[in-house]
């Protein structure tokens, strides 16, 4: 008999091709494109022999339509002559004698090409009117005529129990209650389904369940991911996704605020964070790793994502050549990689958490603090503007004093210079310090001075060009800039040092881009830099609000801890005044300046008002009290802003870099210049501005003659409850992916979902109320041998619950869950010591997420797509469990079933834990009869009633755990200590520990790991 | 109806790519390693014939290849990565006339305009630092071994030397994501996880490829490392490593929780399997079969394992010429060596060591000598050993890191300090057992150790060798994702003839 089935594998399938209708595109395309396009397919490098089959008109030179037997083609697939061979022997993919029939038939029906069907749009297919009686809905006509097509029928309907276990976990991630199941058997009315669908659909879990898939398709994660791993966090995108998926957001509004919610019109910071869908890639700081380099991966990242999520393309092989297999040159993809080129980036971050560009993103109660404290200013600000004529008469005195009388600065002589990144310095003749040496991420240079002056009033700090600099500096940047975020000045130095306060900082020139203002230095952040102002000398005047007497040493620590990492000063200067008004001559805004040499008489309004405003907030010791209020409150804004998360997201520079194509994909080789453009296969840009950017691109995705946006969309959520999508590789819509099982089921969809307003609840609503979804998912041998996969569908779905649902579950029925939705990410149980042995750093200032800090109450239960997510080393019981690591997008999970899966589920404390709890709840609510108990827990579990012969095998292993533990009551009390959870003193232990066994056993059944 | 094969094939034409008969057997290849698919394989595989696989059959495999490509030299493999790249000028690339140029700059002739890393790249002049140490030929093969390397010089005449490996990658994350998965960017499957895929375990009780971590005593602020590093990327997630370590719990989670013992696990773990086979009965689903089945392997492991990691019953002897000591200032690598002989013994496929600490930028001389010790005897007690078991001949041992470091100095060079930066250009690593033919060294590089001059061997070469002792055509082992026939060495790689015994 088995030998039978082995013959008949190797020789039915050429006599059933040989007779039916050969169609290119199930048929031949995939042949073709497997074994042929690498030579003769659209890359025109790679050909050879100058032929290629993926076109008809150039097939024809070795196709022979009149005598198709003695085609070229034909002869080379067929020979025996193994040099003439196609294809060669070399090339290690030989073709099956199923597939030379399937070609050979296909040239004696006359080689007819057709267009790759997932690149002309989907037209709405007549729905087919099989079905009758069963259908609830147009999917399932399509699925009956299928099954009718091979001669099978659907199945029954599932049981209610199972029906509403599967729903519930399919739209919420979570198990039923025991109330909502009896609720739905009690319900006998026609929509008591459509009643139980629309609850769950309006639940936040609904939006939580949605997110956490996107969350692997985006590559969310807590760390950085490369080297180092620092911690980021992208909590206010995710709070955005489950947000837009609970309020049913459009897709096509979803994704354009995904791709590019920075550019619409007015964009509100929700939009901001929800474009930073294409911030989740992986970013390096590893020292000494080239810039460029790092800075190409992030961008072909974006581009292979947004390929992969929304047009199901592989378009990353055109990173280095044309694509092999489908029409994609790497032009194409430079086109697309223009798009997401012009981000305000650095190819080295992210050694700080978040790295540039980011927005903060303050959560409602810190926004009504800082708007309280913004509001005081504005009140200062009303005070320094109101009538003060004795102010005003005193201003009018100091406008009088001579202008070119500059103040006398005094070079310093700096000793004990150090460097906390391991700089050098180097004094030169002129009083500058050179710095040389190790360029770190962040620097802090500290030196100390002597000062002979009576009354020290001021520090000025020069930034000097110098040659051996880029760009000739003074900054040791790539561009010659620096970013100086801190000044700290102390009389003494160690720990006996006393500090003296900054009270304002004025600078020749701040960087307007980014506003890089000098006066933010007194705030830690963003810190004075002078692009594009590089090549030339500045400086920058800090007053202090205690004037140094004449012979104490004095520390002054410049401070360079910007998200610019290695922007530090190359070659600088310091000196010290006695001037009671040292910023007027030196630090004079320059608009001042001019309302100053302007006659009094002449000078326009507004540069009255300029003057008066820096009079006040500078140099009246009456008003500038005030101003220094306003000082300490941004400070107090500042502070809150740093605790305050924030969100990377995408920015445009205001130029935006030059594209170029690169080749063989690598970053220091730039061929041709290109621009923003779409794959020219696929239907253009339309209407297109000028440089289309990233907004048109997402309008593009979501137009309604894009052949792949809705339809790998639609197959992706068909995935999610199907366990398989209609297209089994949902990652690729290429010529190479799998041609649907139901192409116009798929067509159908993809239509109907876009024209209902890219509505995903409508059409997830479609689906789950389908009678294809709600048949039992029992099987025979029969059917299962008809149908291993169930891509015909004569059956319901029923698969291993994904990672997360398995440990939510757990929570749920234990009543451990805590439902708190949105926020930052919770650490819970782990082996101890599992980061350590993998990360070199211990948690500080600069790194995170280095050390495995383990939370504790409540945070131990939330749901488990709060975790924290490292991407150097995943948490492990998920990744046990077929979790992706989250490097790279992934839109289909494997699913395997492993050994290390079984001791996940039976050892680990989570569970463990769950275990016991559950054990109380069976104590405390279960009943009195050991069978009440585990009726009470089965259904928990499993949304049934036990059967009798089930109860008595959990009644037996109730019975041998009761009598061991009996007898080590000890051994109970262990049991009863693993997890954090207290355990209910109340309850005898050796009662606890065995119905705790019992529990395990419970959570470790294959219907309860599994959503029938 | 009994059974109809017509409706199957039926099917299998209907969905054309994916139920070609070679899928078939790889779902079903995918059980008999560890496990299934998600798809039923096992009542697959009871419909199917035993085509390929006569139990005699030698180049038979547990893994999706339905046989090896070539006879086989080598069964399985130990692989002693060195993290953070070692220094081929201190241990095994001999340079006498560097003596003649101690801190001269490197000659613009050598470096020939290559790119240097960032941490270098800003340096005045890249000053000559001979090695410290002297350099001795060993064995009838004459191998240059540094004196850091006693132990592994006394078995020159087992191992091949491999001066000539080069990568592109300057940085250990891509260096090292590069060697291990033939990419540098993350996303691919690392050298064990193919393994697994391709030809599956050995045993029923333990896994096919096995990670174990040591922190060498070097330098104790060495690079980070990532699971990706024994990650499956895009192959099915059971073939990624699976990592041990020392303590009560070697494989995660094995252990039962507190207060439960093997015999109330099993009287829990005999009702589950109950309950599962009733639920078997309602659903069909031979998935459910499956998960039966893997449960049992789990509590098998459970005293396989420690079984495994139990040192108690090895002989003293052995205990000494590895070299292990409580106080484990190796971070455990010598004992890690032992456990990865006891693993092959039992049928893992694939051990990777990964001994961190070798990233040595400054004081490279303190921190070589730590290291070394912590590896060289261990190192060659392992070779011995497996030599003395008659295991060498078809087990592999490698030895070396992602890259390895240049001849000027990173920082100041004085006569008995030095640092060193990271260099792809060419690095050496060594080889010994499975095929490799023993005491032989192999390419050449110039006299500053900067570019090879003869034989180069990329590390896509390297990794094509190494499955070549395997007896896999590294062409041949692919897998298909994206529409693109994936394998561990992109599309490059030669397998080296020069390294074949």
């Amino acid at each position: 008999m088995r030998c039978t089935l082995s013959a008949l594998l190797a020789l039915i399938p050429s006599a059933l091709w040989a007779q039916g209708k050969v169609e290119f595109n199930r048929d031949v395309r995939p042949i073709l494109a497997d074994h042929c396009f690498a030579c003769h397919g659209p890359d025109d490098k790679a050909r050879k022999a100058e032929l290629r089959l993926d076109k008809r008109d150039a097939a024809l030179a070795v196709i022979d339509l009149k005598k198709p037997a003695a085609s070229e083609l034909v002869k080379r697939i067929t020979t025996m002559v193994k040099t003439d061979r196609m294809p060669p022997e070399k090339f290690a993919k030989p073709l099956s004698v199923a597939q030379v029939e399937t070609l050979k038939t296909w040239v004696a029906q006359g080689a007819e090409y057709q267009g790759h069907w997932a690149f002309t749009a989907p037209v709405r297919p007549t729905v087919p009117t099989a079905g009758e009686g069963w259908a609830k809905n147009p999917i399932d006509r399509f699925v009956a005529a299928r099954l009718a097509k091979e001669g099978m029928a659907p199945g029954r309907e599932a049981d209610k129990r199972l029906l509403i276990r599967r729903v519930t976990f399919d739209l919420t991630g979570l198990p039923p209650t025991p109330k909502e199941v009896d609720d739905f058997v009690a319900d006998t009315s026609a929509d008591a389904y459509a009643k139980v669908v629309e609850r769950l659909l309006n639940s936040i879990r609904y939006g939580e369940r949605m997110a956490l898939d996107w969350m692997d398709a985006a590559r969310y994660a807590d760390t950085n991911g490369y080297h180092i791993d620092n911690g980021r966090d992208m909590t206010r995108w995710r709070e955005w996704v489950i947000d837009a998926f609970h309020k049913n957001k459009r897709f096509d509004e979803f994704t354009i605020e995904q791709l590019a919610g920075d550019l619409l019109q007015g964009s509100t910071i929700a939009q901001k964070v929800a474009s930073g869908f294409n911030r989740n890639n992986m970013i390096n700081f590893e020292g000494g790793a080239i810039p460029e380099e790092y800075r190409t991966a992030y961008v072909v990242d974006r581009v292979n994502t947004t390929a992969t999520v929304w047009m199901g393309l592989t378009i990353g092989c055109a990173q280095c050549h044309d694509h092999k297999f489908d029409p994609f040159t790497q032009k194409d993809f430079y086109q697309l990689y223009a798009f997401f080129n012009n981000v305000p980036e650095n190819g080295l971050d992210g050694n700080r958490g978040n790295a540039v560009p980011v927005l903060k993103v303050p959560d409602p109660q810190q926004e009504k603090k800082i708007a309280a404290l913004r509001a005081e200013i504005e009140e200062i600000a009303k005070r320094q503007a109101a009538a003060m004529p004795e102010v005003d008469a005193a201003q009018a005195e100091w406008e009088k004093m001579p202008r070119d009388a500059k103040t006398e600065w005094r070079q310093l002589e700096l000793t004990k210079l150090r460097s906390k990144g391991g700089a050098t310095f180097t004094l030169d003749k002129d009083g500058s310090t050179v710095v040389g040496g190790p360029n770190a991420a962040t620097e802090a240079y500290t030196f100390t001075f002597r000062s002979d002056l009576p009354k020290l009033t001021a520090i000025r700090v020069e930034a000097l060009p110098d040659d051996r600099l880029n760009e000739k500096g003074p900054g040791r940047s790539v561009n010659g800039n620096f970013v100086m975020t801190g000044i700290r000045v102390s009389l003494g130095d160690g720990k006996d040092a006393k500090p003296i306060a900054v009270r304002s900082a004025t600078a020749d020139f701040s960087q307007k881009e980014g506003t890089f203002d000098v006066a933010s230095v007194l705030k830690g952040s963003p810190g004075w830099a002078i692009y594009p102002q590089t090549g030339k000398p500045h400086h920058a005047v800090f007053e202090l609000t205690d004037a140094v007497t004449a012979g104490q040493d004095v520390t002054v620590q410049l401070q360079f801890n910007s998200h610019f990492a290695s922007h530090q000063m190359g070659r600088f200067r310091v000196s010290a005044t006695g001037s009671p008004t040292p910023h007027q001559a030196a630090g004079l805004p320059a608009n001042v300046g001019a309302a100053l040499k302007t006659e009094p008489g002449k000078r326009t309004d507004a540069q009255r008002n300029e003057l008066r405003a820096y009079y006040r907030a500078n140099v009246s010791p009456a008003t500038r009290k005030l101003n220094d209020r306003v000082g300490e409150i941004n400070k107090q804004i500042a502070e809150m802003e740093k605790n305050t998360p924030d969100a990377m997201v995408m920015q445009e520079m205001p130029k935006p870099r030059d594209t170029f194509m690169l080749v063989r994909g690598q970053y220091d080789k730039k061929g041709d210049k290109v621009t923003a453009g779409t794959p020219v296969a696929l239907p253009g840009l339309r209407a297109m501005p000028q440089a289309a950017n990233r907004l048109d691109l997402a309008r593009w995705l979501v137009s309604a003659d894009h052949p792949l946006t809705a339809r790998v969309t639609i197959n992706r959520y068909w995935q999610m409850f199907f366990g398989t999508g209609l297209v089994k590789t949902a990652e690729d819509f290429g010529t190479q992916g799998e041609y649907p099982s139901h192409p116009e089921l798929l067509d159908w969809l993809a239509v109907e979902f876009r024209e209902s307003g890219w509505d995903v609840r409508k059409l997830v609503t479609l689906i789950v109320t389908s009678a294809t979804y709600r048949q039992s998912s029992a099987m025979t041998k029969e059917s299962f041998g008809k149908d291993p996969e169930n891509r015909l569908l004569a059956r319901g779905p029923r698969f291993r619950l994904q990672a997360e649902f398995l440990r939510d579950q757990a929570l749920a029925v234990s009543g451990l869950l805590n439902g708190e939705v949105g926020g930052k990410s919770v650490s819970p149980y782990q082996p101890a010591g599992l980061w350590e042995e993998l990360m070199s750093r211990s948690d500080g200032a600069n790194w995170t997420a280095q050390t495995y800090t383990q939370s504790h109450g409540k945070d131990l239960y939330r749901r488990t797509m709060y975790t924290f997510w490292k991407r150097t080393c995943p948490p492990p019981s998920l990744a046990a469990l077929d979790a992706p690591d989250r490097e790279v997008c992934v839109v289909r999970r494997s699913r395997t079933n492993t050994p290390l899966q079984a001791l996940v589920l039976m050892n680990d404390p989570t569970y463990v834990e769950a275990s016991r709890k559950l054990a109380e709840r069976m104590l405390k609510e279960g009943g009195a009869t050991p069978e009440e108990r585990i009726a009470f827990a089965f259904k928990l579990a499993t949304a049934r009633a036990p059967q009798d012969k089930e109860t008595a095998i959990l009644k037996r292993i109730f019975d041998a755990q009761h009598a061991r533990f009996a007898k080590d009551k000890p051994a109970a009390e262990k049991l009863l200590k693993v997890g954090e959870a207290p355990r209910d003193e109340k309850l005898d232990a050796i009662d606890v520990a065995a119905w705790a066994m019992v529990a395990n056993a419970i959570l470790n059944l294959d219907e309860v790991v599994t959503r029938n | 109806m009994c059974f109809a094969p017509g409706f199957l094939i039926l099917y299998f034409l209907l969905i054309p790519s994916k139920m070609s008969s070679f899928n078939l057997l790889q779902t079903r290849r995918q059980f008999f390693g560890r496990s299934a698919t998600g798809i039923g394989a096992a009542a697959l595989a009871s419909l199917l014939a035993e085509d390929a696989r006569a139990a005699d059959d030698p180049l038979k495999t547990a893994g999706a290849l339905p046989k090896l490509h070539f006879a086989p030299k080598a069964k399985r493999v130990i692989y002693l990565f060195m993290s953070g790249g070692p220094s081929h000028i201190d241990l095994f690339d001999y340079k006498p006339k560097l003596k003649e140029h101690f801190g001269e700059d490197l000659p613009a002739s050598i470096r020939m305009g290559q790119r240097i890393t960032g941490m270098t790249s800003g340096q005045k002049t890249l000053p000559v630092a001979p090695s410290l140490f002297k350099f001795a030929q060993h064995g009838k093969a004459g191998t240059w071994v540094s004196e850091l390397m006693p132990n592994v010089a006394m078995i020159a005449d087992d191992i091949a030397v491999v001066r000539s490996l080069n990568t592109e990658a300057i940085n250990h994350d891509p260096a090292i994501t590069y060697i291990q998965t033939g990419s540098q960017q993350p996303g691919r499957p690392s050298f064990g996880a193919w393994l697994s895929y391709g030809i599956g375990s050995l045993s029923k009780n333990l896994p096919a490829f096995v990670v174990q971590i040591s922190q060498g005593s070097g330098n104790k602020t060495d690079q980070p490392i990532f699971s990706r590093l024994w990650g499956s990327g895009f192959l099915p997630s059971e073939h990624q490593g699976v990592r041990f370590r020392s303590g009560s719990d070697p494989v995660l989670y094995l252990s039962n929780p507190d207060g439960v013992d093997t015999e109330s696990r099993r009287n829990m773990l005999d009702g589950v399997s109950d309950l599962n086979k009733l639920a078997a009965e309602s659903f069909g689903d031979p998935e459910i079969n499956t998960r039966i089945e893997q449960y049992e392997m789990a509590f098998r492991m459970q005293a396989s394992v420690p079984e495994l990691t139990d040192l108690s019953k090895e002989p003293k002897k052995v205990i000494d010429e590895y070299g292990i000591d409580d106080k484990m200032v190796d971070g455990g690598f010598a004992r890690n060596c032992l456990l990865a002989r006891r693993m092959v013994e039992r049928g893992v496929r694939f051990v990777q060591l990964m001994h961190r600490g070798w990233d040595q930028h400054s004081a490279l001389p303190g921190q070589i000598r730590g290291q070394c010790k912590d590896v060289d005897k261990p190192a060659a007690a392992l070779v011995k050993d497996l030599k003395r078991l008659g295991m060498l001949d078809d087990t592999l041992v490698i030895w070396g890191g992602e890259f390895g470091r240049t001849v000027y100095s990173q920082g100041a060079l004085t006569k008995d300090n030095y640092g060193r930066d990271h260099h792809g250009r060419c690095f050496s690593m060594w080889m010994a057992g499975g095929g490799v033919k023993p005491g032989i060294t192999y390419g050449e590089t110039d006299d500053f150790a900067y570019n090879v001059v003869k034989d180069p061997v990329h590390i896509h070469d390297w990794n094509a060798t190494i499955l070549h002792l395997l007896g896999i055509d590294h062409t041949r082992l692919t897998f298909k994702f994206q529409g693109r026939d994936y394998r561990l060495t992109d599309v490059h790689g030669n397998v080296v003839k020069g390294l074949l015994g």
